[in-house]
């Protein structure tokens, strides 16, 4: 039983840090109603990110968030204004398709520069046992990161003049432009803003598990699971609905083999697809 | 679909020279070369049914291909049936499970279903990586026994092309009834506005649980197929996300809601691989090169190349479909 307990506080501590990784996706999502499919090739260029400032310059991980957040927030700039601005307001095809394709852009070159071969990041912390049991003092450190990380974005989404812009435009985009809001700046901003905390997001796992290429598809699904479970548009959801994602992988995690979760946890995405969509979309059509 | 429009003649004529051109230069190549093209429009022509015509987009449209290679494969080999009559019960089983899936999975609607798609073949994969029966996450490997039937494996090639373009014809020709039916009608009304057409009394969910099964039917026979000539089958290969994507990429550039263009971007996109595979400089940009593609297609030619070909020359809309 304790062991139990181990796992689903293991899988708190997790969970939030993935819960800070699906927070980009749902501010973009909620703000412009473009699903980013790049979220994934950002998480990856976040671990890449902290893996290049540890190794290059030895400075400590958790300062490079810092300038690892900073370099997503420009990279999502790029992104919105190479492909998502012509996208605003056309089906959902065309910028789930041009997502894709920068997408795939980004996962060649990053296959091209780092070959799909896996990295770590080496962070000795000390841990805290517990009953027999040891919690890692990365996950402990990189789970407080991630609720700090998301209390920062709650305060400028609420404080600020400029986080208040950017939820008037989520919620209206018409009339924020007529209230005097300079909507495709304002855009671009939330969109960086997404693609900073997914490169933050990226940078801490980064620090608890080996990491590649390629990894940026599965932190991506999870992240869309935890964007359903958390409600979508709601950032802040979005973290309770890392850690809910993550007591459910460390509650089940103890009772079958590993191989086995990814099959669970991708029936539980479409079933909850499935049984929350009408909620959804009844929100969708008021709009 | 009608045998006085000059179209049908003009997919005739395509299929004829697909099925003579190996036969009669007796290229071994050559046949290797178009086998790889042939199912490339099989996948795109099907995933065009549920993207071209529903503007649904489904990102996981490889799983039917993987999940029909493997009970094909189950048919043939753990069964002993002939292997012709294997890809058939594929497709018939792949058809069935999609139909059920669609009536769910369906009730999503737009980005949602996307995301779904993904879901699903990412699930698909993960169970067949753990099924034992069909050994997992390694794979398949066929004895060279299975070949007996067809006469060895220096037969295997033509008989699998063979059936690969009676696929292909199969496809064409439901794309082709599909556009100019009343159930294609339907799809199209969905596709401009959903909530419109079931005021006026098309039954969307059916529909589109119906499109997304018929979807599936030929790629999963397609899948048996590939995978006895290789006879080799694994979860990495089979149901592999790029060649999902790859399969957009090719509707997209040859022009979504077309019958031509997916034969088009079929082989425009293969050309042009075959050329980034084997050139030195390029074939590790062979991802981004693709992406690039996909990206300039989006932004600047929604309508692919027969967008663009009907808006130069307006009286191919006629003759061309």
């Amino acid at each position: 039983m304790r062991g139990i307990i181990a796992s689903m506080f293991d899988g708190v501590l997790v969970g939030a840090v993935y819960g800070l990784a699906a927070i980009g996706l749902s501010l973009i999502w909620g703000v412009m109603d473009v699903i980013n499919l790049t979220h994934g090739a950002l998480i990856v260029s976040g671990m890449f990110g902290v893996y290049l400032l540890v190794a290059g310059l030895g400075i400590s991980p958790y300062l490079a968030l810092v300038p690892v957040a900073a370099a997503g927030f420009l990279i999502g700039l790029a992104i919105y204004w190479a492909s998502v601005h012509r996208m605003i307001g056309r089906p959902h095809l065309m910028s789930l398709l041009a997502t894709f394709a920068v997408n795939m852009v980004l996962i060649g070159l990053g296959t091209a520069i780092f070959s799909t071969s896996p990295f770590n990041v080496n962070v000795a912390l000390p841990g805290i046992t517990w009953g027999g049991y040891t919690f890692t003092g990365t996950k402990i450190v990189a789970a407080l990161a991630a609720v700090v990380i998301a209390g920062l974005l709650y305060a400028f989404l609420y404080r600020t003049r400029e986080g208040k812009a950017i939820r008037a435009v989520a919620s209206n985009r018409r009339a924020a432009e007529l209230m005097g809001i300079h909507s495709s700046r304002v855009l671009a901003v939330a969109f960086g803003l997404g693609a900073a905390i997914a490169a933050a997001g990226g940078a801490l796992i980064a620090t608890l598990f080996t990491f590649d290429v390629l990894r940026g598809s599965v932190y991506e699904l999870k992240s869309f699971v935890i964007c359903v479970l958390g409600g979508l548009g709601n950032p802040l959801g979005a973290l309770g609905g890392g850690i809910l994602l993550g007591v459910l992988e460390g509650g089940i995690a103890p009772f079958i083999s590993v191989s086995w979760i990814p099959v669970i946890e991708f029936a539980l995405f479409v079933v909850i697809l499935i049984r929350f969509s009408q909620g959804l979309f009844v929100r969708g059509r008021a709009k | 679909m009608s045998i006085r429009k000059p179209f049908f003649w003009l997919l005739l004529v395509m299929i004829g020279f697909f099925a003579l051109a190996p036969r009669v230069t007796g290229d071994f190549m050559l046949l290797q070369d178009l086998s790889v093209v042939v199912v490339s429009i099989i996948l795109v022509s099907n995933l065009n049914l549920m993207i071209g015509y529903t503007g649904y987009v489904n990102f996981g449209n490889i799983v039917f291909f993987g999940l029909g290679g493997y009970i094909g494969i189950n048919g043939l080999y753990y069964w002993g049936w002939n292997p012709f009559l294997s890809a058939l019960f594929a497709g018939a089983v792949v058809g069935l499970l999609t139909l059920l899936l669609g009536l769910g999975v369906l009730r999503l609607r737009g980005p949602f279903f996307a995301l779904a798609t993904i879901g699903v073949l990412e699930a698909t994969k993960a169970f067949v990586s753990n099924f034992e029966p069909w050994q997992g996450a390694e794979g398949i490997n066929l004895p060279f026994s299975v070949f007996d039937s067809v006469g060895g494996l220096a037969n295997v090639g033509w008989y699998v092309y063979a059936a690969l373009v009676g696929v292909m014809a199969a496809s064409l020709f439901l794309s082709y009834w599909v556009k100019t039916s009343k159930f294609g009608l339907g799809l199209f009304a969905i596709r401009e506005d959903e909530e419109a057409a079931q005021v006026l009394g098309v039954k969307a969910p059916l529909f589109k649980a119906l499109v997304y099964a018929m979807s599936g039917v030929l790629p999963a026979v397609t899948g048996t197929l590939v995978a006895y000539k290789e006879a080799v089958i694994d979860p990495e290969k089979a149901f592999d996300l790029h060649r999902s994507i790859e399969a957009i990429v090719m509707l997209m550039l040859g022009g979504q809601g077309t019958i031509a263009g997916p034969i088009l971007g079929a082989v425009a996109y293969e050309q042009l691989r075959s050329y980034l595979l084997t050139s030195e400089f390029f074939s590790h940009f062979h991802l981004i090169i693709a992406g690039g593609l996909l990206l300039l297609t989006v932004l600047f030619v929604p309508g692919g190349v027969m967008g663009w070909l009907y808006r130069q020359c307006p009286a191919l809309r006629s003759i061309l479909e």
